[in-house]
């Protein structure tokens, strides 16, 4: 996973609220075997317009999206992060998430920023001509006019995105652990083990 | 004396591996049920860094997703090829991973294949105080038994098939209780569209919720898998439903079921997990069930809901200027106008299925509206599809089967069909659908699609009058 500290650029001005994973990316893009090329899937509704925000001259490529409120809800496809990914996107700055998506984008190496709605007015303000500035590092979005908002993210999230790393070599280290609750399992409570 | 304790708090605890000093813990998880939309990447993952399962043994898995619910073998007993190459590819690939990596695998056409949500209790693999997941949001369904259960995504599923652990942040608590008694004509389905539209698709955001209340108590299991499977519809990322006697019954003797003393056991321990008196919830929602009505979606969100007595609402009506701007979207795009009754909205398609509704008595509750009817002339398209093997079966020993196919519904292969166009089962652009499904989201059951998300027995009274119906006018 790529390490994610500062990113610098423009942001684009979304906004909309509960926006869903089927929107992100629909079902029949979910039918392959690999990671790659979903940003090809990415919005793909709204894309159909020739018009659309995501392939204009100014927001192609973008790094930063801008939404409202519950971003992500729905399905559990770690698709809508490949495919935010695909499109160029590090950061995501809305209100609220749904909880498996800010896991999935947090693995994936995409940051969710929290912020209040009217920070998020202000931004989608600014987004429209100037780029945004995130600093993961100081937990901390910019502008160049001296718009300063402080996020929160849990240190454990904040970590392995820093550093990029991959949960389960972390959670490796805790082998011996595991096999100490297995092997207390299977007495306290052995009718657990499928009877089949 | 300990600290009293919600039923979440006694799960959560007893799957504490590792206590981590920044808040998140090392948790056990008891069941894995994989299927093959969201696996294959895992399984690639595990493959390239040369890891193995963890415990195979507390792994099944079961395609659903992609099967077409046609016929799956011909004349001759052979199995029929699945025409979209991706979606063959796909299923090909959990047919060779799963044997691979030494999980238990039910294959497409075996008697107990099912959508994994309805096969985990029916096979008595998901159990009262385990922890289960599924790379699939509707895993909340199995909180229905009393299960701590929850989807995942794709690098969460290689985590667990690598440790058999994930690392969480505990959820806060909601309860929501439903007192009282709901009236004839309305069902589980009613409960929960009736919940997701008062506390919103992001109301349990952050949160497990645990239904409560005697309307909740006195449901069937069909009935706690339905309201707990759109615990996600409400932003929650699992349901709970305290194990009793009614989940005993359902589960003892099913085939992965503890047997003899290994389920008195299980028994004496499932009895222990109730929320203790004096417990406390972040959050408490209380509804009262008299207020509950045959439920109906309008819009494009799940908290879209309104009796079916009522109208399509004015996006003016909404406090939220976003909320009004999202409601204003959701009729452009399901094509209607504020005031219109909603029993008179056309409806040309009808799905009764999916892991919300395609259990034995969601069949059942169809089969009683249809039965000795036919559907409406303008219905173009409507099909039943049962959960799994097991309940096509129970159903036709029944004759539900020949009370659909001779009211002009078809009877299909179980899958999860038309619920999320995945497979060749959709719903034609512009085309609107009453849909036991789950989700009404654009573009959910097809581009273009419109659902109205209803319970069984409202599926079935939209099939007889071709437009959406108070079935209670149908049983008076």
């Amino acid at each position: 996973m790529t390490p994610l500290g500062e990113v610098d650029g423009r942001a684009i001005p979304f906004g909309l609220k509960n926006v869903d994973t089927d929107v992100i990316i629909p079902a029949h893009w979910l039918k392959g075997t690999t990671r790659e090329g979903m940003g090809r899937g990415a919005f793909e509704a709204i894309r159909k317009d020739p018009d659309n925000i995501f392939d204009s001259a100014e927001f192609k490529g973008a790094p930063i999206l801008i939404a409202g409120d519950n971003f992500g809800c729905g399905s559990s496809r770690e698709h809508a992060a490949w495919a935010l990914g695909d499109l160029g996107i590090r950061v995501v700055i809305a209100p609220s998430y749904s909880d498996i998506f800010s896991g999935n984008a947090v693995k994936n190496g995409i940051l969710p920023v929290v912020l209040p709605q009217a920070a998020i007015d202000r931004l989608m303000e600014v987004a429209q001509t100037d780029p945004v500035h995130v600093d993961l590092e100081n937990q901390t979005v910019t502008t160049m006019f001296q718009d300063r908002f402080t996020f929160e993210i849990d240190p454990f999230r904040k970590m392995c995105l820093l550093e990029g790393l991959d949960e389960i070599s972390i959670t490796e280290k805790s082998d011996a652990a595991i096999g100490d609750y297995e092997k207390k399992l299977a007495q306290d409570r052995p009718w657990l083990q499928p009877s089949l | 004396m300990t600290r009293p304790r919600t039923l979440y708090e006694k799960i959560w605890d007893a799957h504490v591996v590792e206590q981590r000093p920044d808040g998140t813990a090392l948790i056990f998880i008891d069941r894995h049920l994989v299927h093959e939309v969201t696996s294959p990447q895992a399984f690639a993952g595990l493959r390239a860094s040369g890891r193995t399962v963890r415990r195979p043994d507390l792994t099944l898995a079961v395609p659903d997703h992609n099967l077409p619910t046609t016929a799956r073998l011909d004349a001759n007993g052979n199995k029929l090829p699945i025409a979209d190459p991706e979606s063959a590819a796909q299923l090909a690939a959990l047919e060779k991973n799963a044997p691979e990596f030494g999980i238990r695998y039910i294959d497409a056409v075996a008697p107990e294949q099912g959508i994994v949500h309805v096969v985990g209790p029916e096979q008595g693999f998901s159990l009262p105080g385990t922890t289960i997941v599924c790379g699939d949001s509707h895993t909340a369904c199995h909180g229905g038994i009393g299960a701590l259960a929850f989807g995942i995504g794709t690098s969460e599923v290689e985590h667990v098939l690598a440790t058999q652990t994930l690392l969480l942040q505990p959820a806060r608590t909601m309860e929501v209780r439903v007192e009282g008694e709901v009236g004839p004509g309305i069902s589980a389905k009613d409960i929960i569209l009736h919940i997701t539209g008062t506390i919103g698709a992001a109301g349990g955001t952050g949160h497990v919720i645990e239904y409560t209340g005697s309307a909740i108590r006195s449901l069937s299991i069909e009935g706690r898998l339905t309201v707990s499977n759109m615990a996600i519809e409400g932003g929650a990322r699992a349901g709970l439903i305290a194990p009793d006697e009614v989940t005993f019954a359902y589960l003892k003797g099913r085939p992965y079921a503890p047997k003899g003393a290994d389920w008195d056991a299980a028994v004496a321990y499932w009895k222990s997990l109730a929320t203790d008196p004096g417990a406390t919830y972040d959050k408490v929602v209380v509804i009262d069930a008299a207020d509950i009505a045959p439920s109906v979606t309008w819009g494009t969100s799940p908290e879209d809901v309104v009796p079916i007595t009522g109208v399509v609402p004015d996006p003016a009506s909404f406090a939220d200027p976003s909320k009004q701007t999202a409601a204003a979207k959701s009729l452009a795009y399901m094509g209607l106008e504020p005031g219109t009754r909603m029993q008179d909205v056309p409806i040309e398609n009808i799905f009764i299925g999916s892991c919300t509704n395609s259990r034995i008595e969601d069949m059942r509750a169809a089969a009683a509206v249809i039965k000795g009817r036919k559907k409406a002339d303008n219905v173009k398209w409507a099909i039943v599809v049962p959960g799994s093997g097991l309940v096509k079966a129970q159903a036709e020993a029944e004759g539900l089967d020949r009370i659909f196919t001779d009211a002009g519904l078809e009877w299909r292969e179980p899958g999860c069909s038309a619920c999320l166009a995945m497979n060749p089962d959709k719903v034609p652009a512009g085309e609107r659908c009453a849909s036991t499904s789950n989700r009404n989201f654009v573009g959910r059951q097809g581009p273009g699609s419109r659902t109205h998300l209803v319970s069984p027995a409202m599926a079935a009274a939209a099939a007889v009058t071709g437009k959406l119906t108070d079935v209670r006018e149908l049983m008076a």
